[in-house]
């Protein structure tokens, strides 16, 4: 049995949990190194796909993903809005008409998911952005299972997360200060490593 | 912090409403998602003249809808890019078959949601990024320039090329050469304080000055103790003709903009300093803009803005504009 509709509406609620929940650690590491919106931004969108999916809850995962990535466009603003909204995008593209995702699809869908974050950004792994996050995790994601194959993703993206520390910021607001980028976790690495760690949770249930 | 609004979340959707009453004649404003839209769009046949970014800039990008200028403007909350709807819609609205030019500053944020709004698009849509400050080192290991002063003539540029008849190409095209011609920079005595922040965005002592400075108060290329209005417009000018470089013969338009608490006394003092410094290197100052344009709220300071015309470019700022901040020809 594969992942349907409503568990990925389930997995969506978890994740905007999780967001409001570090809305202010998000805050605090975007201040330094940013303007200091992301926590606030991603909070505003993760809402606003909350009250979307009470309105309506689509009946296929591709629905929910595409209704996922309109209200993010339309709400986060900043860099995250448009990268992440792309993201989500892609992956509704990437699972078709399926009414249940397979591990495999979830693989597809990460991988187009990065594919669009990569596609709208430019960033290349290294610049200090969240694709320093979410490519590890892609590549991680594997396993016969989507609790298997998502922990290691979430693991993956904690790591690259963390890793984003020491380097010096290629990509965004944070480009502008150069070598002061270096000593602080990107906000964007962070926020990705927390959904996957909300997803993550909710296939182990 | 002491500002004549109500509420800081309500800033931007009251002062558009202020906005729409002013200048009903010109402009319609729709709320949700905010939108200014030239009152008698969209024009059939016309090239439509797209921009935006966030509030706080004013009279940019507002002020600056109507004929021989911009068709919509999408204005974000204060310092923060609009969001993709917001440009989908005004590219619905002022649609005239003809297609979109959408102009957009070189931030990170701002590139990305246009780029969104543009791929969402049903109507063949163009980009122009300006990217005209030479306080940013530009390399590709950062987002590269900011757009700043530059965007004016830009915008009225373009959207007296699109008033001419001109096809998207071609407009496009002429974007590119102002954009290739255009250079600024700024810099500040004071900080501004965004509304919701509710702080000065930077701590400037009483004898010091920030160079280089953006529009959203970010840190530009030095800081250093505050000189007389000879020292700051050579401070401003040399790295301006560096950069292109302009030479001798060039004509030029000189804008010399307020960043919004400088008064028109000084930034007229300083604009002819600037014209002094320009007629030493044989540099002709052909056309002049003198005000506060593109301002970053109550930010002390001002920035100077060289655009190299040849005789298309000259023409097209001449040409007739009505709109809130600038009107000349009709
Ligand atoms: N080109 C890019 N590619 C991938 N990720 C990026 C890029 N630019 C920025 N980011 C990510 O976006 C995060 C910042 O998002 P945030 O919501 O704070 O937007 P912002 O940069 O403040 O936008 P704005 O400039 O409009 O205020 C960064 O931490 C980084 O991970
Ligand atoms: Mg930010």
């Amino acid at each position: 049995m594969g992942c349907t509709a409503n568990d990925l509406v389930t997995a969506l609620k978890a994740a905007a949990a999780t967001i409001e929940e570090h809305r202010v650690e998000l805050i605090q590491l975007d201040r330094v190194i940013g303007d200091g919106d992301h926590g606030e931004n991603m909070d505003r969108g993760f809402k606003a796909v909350l009250t979307a999916l009470d309105a309506n809850t689509p009946d296929t995962p591709a629905a929910v993903l595409k209704l996922v990535a309109t209200t993010l466009i339309s709400k986060v603003g900043g860099a995250a809005g448009p990268l992440y909204g792309t993201a989500f995008l892609r992956a509704s593209t990437a699972v078709k008409d399926r009414a249940e995702l397979e591990p495999a699809d979830l693989t597809e869908a990460l991988t187009a998911a990065l594919g669009g974050i990569v596609a709208r950004g430019k960033a290349e792994p290294g610049d200090k952005t969240m694709v320093d996050a979410l490519d590890p995790a892609v590549r991680a994601a594997k396993g016969d299972t989507a609790t298997e194959l998502l922990a290691a993703a979430a693991a993956a993206a904690e790591t690259g997360a963390d890793a984003t520390v020491p380097l010096v910021a290629r990509k965004g607001r944070a480009s502008y200060l150069g070598e002061r980028s270096a000593g602080h976790m990107d906000p964007g690495a962070r926020s990705t490593a927390l959904l996957l760690r909300a997803f993550a949770e909710v296939a182990a249930r | 912090m002491k500002k004549i609004i109500n509420d800081p979340s309500t800033v931007v959707a009251e002062s558009l409403k202020g906005l729409e009453l002013a200048h009903g004649d010109l402009l319609t404003v729709i709320h949700d998602p905010a939108v200014i839209v030239r009152a008698d769009a969209p024009v059939r046949g016309k090239v439509a003249i797209i921009s935006g970014g966030g509030s706080g800039h004013e009279p940019m990008h507002g002020g600056l809808v109507g004929p021989g200028m911009l068709d919509a403007a999408c204005p974000g909350a204060v310092f923060t890019s609009p969001t993709p709807d917001q440009v989908t819609t005004a590219i619905e609205k002022t649609d005239g078959g003809a297609g979109a030019l959408l102009v957009v500053k070189n931030y990170t944020g701002d590139v990305l949601n246009f780029e969104t709004a543009a791929e969402l698009a049903e109507t063949e849509v163009r980009t122009i990024v300006i990217d005209d400050d030479v306080a940013v080192k530009d390399s590709t290991y950062t987002a590269g320039r900011r757009g700043v002063g530059g965007t004016v003539p830009l915008e009225k540029i373009t959207g007296a090329a699109a008033a001419r008849g001109d096809d998207l190409d071609a407009v496009h095209a002429i974007a590119e050469r102002v954009v290739a011609n255009v250079r600024s920079m700024g810099m500040a005595l004071a900080a501004p304080t965004v509304p919701h922040v509710g702080e000065p965005s930077f701590d400037l002592a009483d004898d010091e000055m920030e160079v280089g400075i953006g529009i959203h108060g970010e840190p530009g290329r030095a800081r250093v103790p505050a000189e007389n209005a000879d020292g700051i417009v050579a401070r401003l000018l040399e790295p301006i003709l560096e950069d292109l470089p302009f030479a001798e013969g060039d004509r030029v338009l000189l804008f010399t903009n307020s960043m919004g608490a400088t008064p028109l006394l000084e930034l007229y003092l300083a604009h002819g300093i600037a014209e002094r410094l320009l007629a030493d290197r044989g540099i002709v100052v052909a056309r002049r803009l003198v005000g506060p344009y593109v301002t970053s709220l109550e930010m002390q300071g001002m920035s100077l803005t060289l655009l190299k015309l040849d005789d298309e470019l000259l023409e097209l700022w001449d040409a007739p504009v009505r709109t809130a901040a600038l009107r000349w020809g009709n």
